[in-house]
This record gives C-alpha cells, sequence and structure tokens, in this order.
C-alpha cells in the first residue's frame, strides 16, 4: 500500500523534482510559485515534473487534468487527495 | 514414407554493412512556418529544437530519394547492387498505395527482382523494418536486405495546424542488412498499443476525402502532442532500458544513441532518464531536419558517422516510435 505522504512531504518531492527537471534550487519551489511563470517549468516541462510526480507518489494525474496545475501548491493539493482517495 | 523438407539455412549473425542517405534540397526554416500560423522562431526553437528542415521538391519524390539514399547505403556496404535480395520499404508518405513502391525501388537500385515490400509502422518503421531484415538474413530468406525509410511529411502537413506544422520535414535513410561472424544486432523490444491509435492518425480518411462533404480537406497527420510527449519520455525510456537489457549491455557500455527524431525535448528527457554517460554520442538530427519519421533513425545514423560523432564498431542503441502507437528498440553495432 503507497504511503500517505503530508503536505510538507509533497512539497519537498516536488522541489526535488523541479530542480531536476527545470534546474531550479528546490528551496525557491514554494507553494504559491506558479511552474511557468515563477519556476521556468513550460507545458512540456510539466509534463516531465507530472510524469516524475505520478512515480514517486503513486498517483494517477490525466492529462486533462495537468492544465489545471498552475501553483506548487495546485499540484501539492492535487497529489494528497489523490493519496487520500486511493486509500479509502 | 513422407519425404523431409530442407530447411533454410541463415546466416549465424546479422549486421548493417553501410548506411546512406538523402535530404531534399530546400532547406525551410522557421521564419517560412510562420507565415501560416500564430507562433515565434523562439517557441518552436524551445518546444522542439527545430530550426530548419528540408521539404522535397517536385522531383524529390519518395522513390527518387529512396533510390538515392539506398544506392549510397550499398555502395557503402560494399555489395554489388545485385546481391542485395530483399528491399523492405518504411513510409507512411508514398501516396500510391498499390503496387509497393518497394519493387520499384529495388529495380531502380539494380537489385534485380528481390523480395520487395512496404512496411508501415508510422514513426517505427525503420527499426520495425531493420529486425524484420535481420531475421530474413539469420532466418536464411535473404543474405543482404536492402532496408529504407523514406518520407515527404510535407504532404501530409496542415500548415494551419500549430501542432505539427513546424515538426515535419523530408528526406530518406538506409542501410545494408547482411551475414556476420559475431553478433551485431541485439534483440528486438517491440510492441504495439492500439488502445492508443486516436493519438496520432491521418484527420480523415482517403474514403472520407473522397466522399467529401462540408469542410473536408485533404488529409494530414495530426496528433495529441502532450499525449504522445507523456507517452514518449515516460513509456519509450523504458523500452530504451529494455533493449539494453536485452543485449545485455548497460549504458556504460553504449557509445551511440539514436533515438527517432520526433522532438529535441523528447531526446534529452530520455538520454537524462536513462542516465546516459558523458560519452555517449546522441543524435540531434531534429534540428536540421525535423521528424522525418521512418527516414530519422538512418538519417542521423548516417550524420553521426560522417560528421565523426560515431565511428564504424562502435554499439549504438536505436529506437522508433511513432503512429499506431508502435515501438521498436534494438543496441546495433554501426557499420
Ligand atoms: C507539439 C508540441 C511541441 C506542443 O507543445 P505543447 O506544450 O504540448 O503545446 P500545448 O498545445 O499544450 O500548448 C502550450 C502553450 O503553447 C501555445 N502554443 C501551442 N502551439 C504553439 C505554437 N506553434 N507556437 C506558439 N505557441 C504555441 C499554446 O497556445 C499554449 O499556450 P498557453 O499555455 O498560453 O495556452 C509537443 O506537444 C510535442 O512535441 N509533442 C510530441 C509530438 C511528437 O513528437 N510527435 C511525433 C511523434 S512520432
Amino acid at each position: 500500500m503507497a504511503a500517505i505522504n503530508d503536505k510538507d512531504a509533497i512539497l519537498e518531492g516536488l522541489a526535488e523534482i523541479v530542480n531536476e527537471i527545470a534546474g531550479i534550487p528546490a528551496e525557491e519551489v514554494e507553494l504559491d510559485k506558479s511552474f511557468t511563470d515563477d519556476l521556468d517549468v513550460d507545458s512540456l516541462s510539466m509534463v516531465e515534473v507530472v510524469v516524475a510526480a505520478e512515480e514517486r507518489f503513486e498517483v494517477k494525474i490525466p492529462d486533462d487534468d495537468v492544465k489545471g496545475l498552475r501553483t506548487v501548491g495546485d499540484a501539492a493539493d492535487y497529489i494528497l487527495n489523490a493519496q487520500l482517495s486511493t486509500q479509502s | 514414407m513422407t519425404a523431409t523438407i530442407t530447411p533454410a539455412l541463415g546466416a549465424r549473425h546479422a549486421r548493417i554493412l553501410g548506411v546512406g542517405g538523402y535530404r531534399p534540397t530546400r532547406v525551410v526554416p522557421n521564419e517560412e512556418i510562420l507565415k501560416h500560423i500564430d507562433s515565434s522562431d523562439e517557441w518552436i526553437r524551445s518546444r522542439s529544437g527545430i530550426v530548419t528542415r528540408h521539404w522535397a521538391g517536385p522531383d524529390e519524390t519518395v522513390a527518387e530519394m529512396a533510390v538515392i539514399a539506398g544506392g549510397k547505403a550499398i555502395a557503402d556496404a560494399g555489395v554489388a547492387p545485385e546481391d542485395i535480395d530483399g528491399v523492405l520499404v518504411a513510409t507512411v508518405s508514398h501516396f500510391k498505395q498499390t503496387p509497393a513502391v518497394a519493387t520499384e525501388i529495388a529495380h531502380r537500385v539494380g537489385a534485380g527482382r528481390p523480395a520487395a515490400f512496404d512496411v508501415n509502422a508510422g514513426c517505427a518503421g525503420f527499426t520495425y523494418a531493420l529486425n524484420l531484415a535481420k531475421d530474413m538474413v539469420t532466418g536464411g530468406s535473404a543474405r543482404h536486405v536492402l532496408v529504407i525509410g523514406a518520407e515527404r511529411l510535407s504532404d501530409l502537413t496542415d500548415l494551419e495546424d500549430r501542432s505539427t506544422a513546424f515538426l515535419f520535414g523530408d528526406g530518406a535513410g538506409a542501410v545494408v542488412v547482411g551475414p556476420s561472424d559475431k553478433p551485431a544486432m541485439g534483440p528486438v523490444v517491440w510492441g504495439s498499443e492500439g488502445d492508443k491509435s486516436d493519438v496520432i492518425s491521418q484527420t480523415v480518411s482517403w474514403e472520407a476525402y473522397r466522399n467529401g462533404g462540408e469542410g473536408v480537406r485533404f488529409p494530414a497527420l495530426r496528433q495529441e502532442g502532450q499525449a504522445v510527449f507523456r507517452w514518449a519520455v515516460f513509456e519509450m525510456a523504458k523500452v530504451a532500458q529494455r533493449a539494453l537489457d536485452a543485449a545485455g549491455i548497460t549504458a556504460a557500455d553504449l557509445d551511440v544513441f539514436i533515438p527517432h527524431q520526433a522532438n529535441m525535448r523528447i531526446v534529452d528527457s530520455m538520454v537524462k532518464t536513462l542516465k546516459l554517460p558523458e560519452h555517449v554520442a546522441i543524435a540531434r538530427d531534429v534540428e536540421t531536419t525535423g521528424n522525418t519519421s521512418a527516414a530519422s533513425i538512418p538519417l542521423a545514423m548516417e550524420r553521426l558517422l560522417a560528421t565523426g560523432q560515431a565511428k564504424s564498431g562502435d554499439l549504438a542503441l536505436c529506437i522508433g516510435f511513432g503512429a499506431g502507437l508502435t515501438y521498436a528498440a534494438t543496441v546495433v553495432t554501426l557499420p
């Protein structure tokens, strides 16, 4: 069974992923940052972030939902909800 | 008593003996693409890595380009044209389905009357045909097989489609596969995902086009860009890794990586995921050739060898993937 992460742990994981893919220092990845406007993650890098997040957090993030993930906080909430709903 | 059948006797191993390519004379810069779509040179470069592509003129037909590339591959292989006893042509953009264009090409390269047929596996067409050729040589149904990928994707490009207008190019690339004393082609890892057949496809069928009707335009290639990108970076890196495993080598043993030249961003992502070491030469031909579907891998192979980035005897991982969805990956020794 997949472990449920708290929001801080998800943020930490996302920061590592964004660092790996876009080269942005992990500490700059904060909940209110926009992927495209603040973190140099364009629409294709975003797909890579999503794919990496799916693996790491064991959730599914369909293409149609990716466009709705504007900020790091949006992504963290999405992942948290997805983890909770697969547990119940 | 029933007589016994004499089985075919193949070569112990197969290898690529030679490679050749043809790029159309007309070079098309991004500026020309911008006449038809709302975009920018900067956007096209950053999202695809493409700066220029070649578009074929009226005389640069699929057959014409294939004959030139095939002739070069035969010369490079050092075999006589009449020794070619199999010709496989991978293409999605030859507009006359019958007869197969492979027969005309076989005749025109001087191969005489070999087994000849076309292969349609989208952008995986070349790696599909390459592995068929290997099986023909080792299975004993042919000794020297000419494998060609040839495309005029400009004929199937909707110049007003923002997600494809800048992507496609034309050209032909070819190799000759023949017998070898030592293993020089690893096992193929291939497959198809027909549940995703609508992700890359022709806009309208020829039948629908013939029947006409409101708003029906000449067929073009269309794709769901994000879905294709996700599949390519996520699933194809795994397929590439499986091909390394099947060949019994690791990324550290590899000299060259030649993925289908779909988009530089896909190439970059695969290199990262596969953790390819610095010393591996990476095919980045898409920058000046665009995505030429079945022609992209042999064209990139030819250029890597011609520019000295790769050399004869190097171990190269080739992976083709595209419409179908289809994919095929294999490790080969370069000619
Ligand atoms: C085609 C491809 C480059 C498009 O990139 P993308 O990031 O998926 O593009 P999207 O359609 O999601 O659009 C992202 C943004 O760029 C814009 N955009 C799309 N096409 C554009 C273009 N040609 N020029 C400028 N901007 C463009 C969109 O309007 C959107 O802007 P917005 O976020 O402000 O709304 C990309 O999906 C791709 O290469 N996929 C793989 C395709 C492939 O290799 N196919 C062959 C496989 S064999």
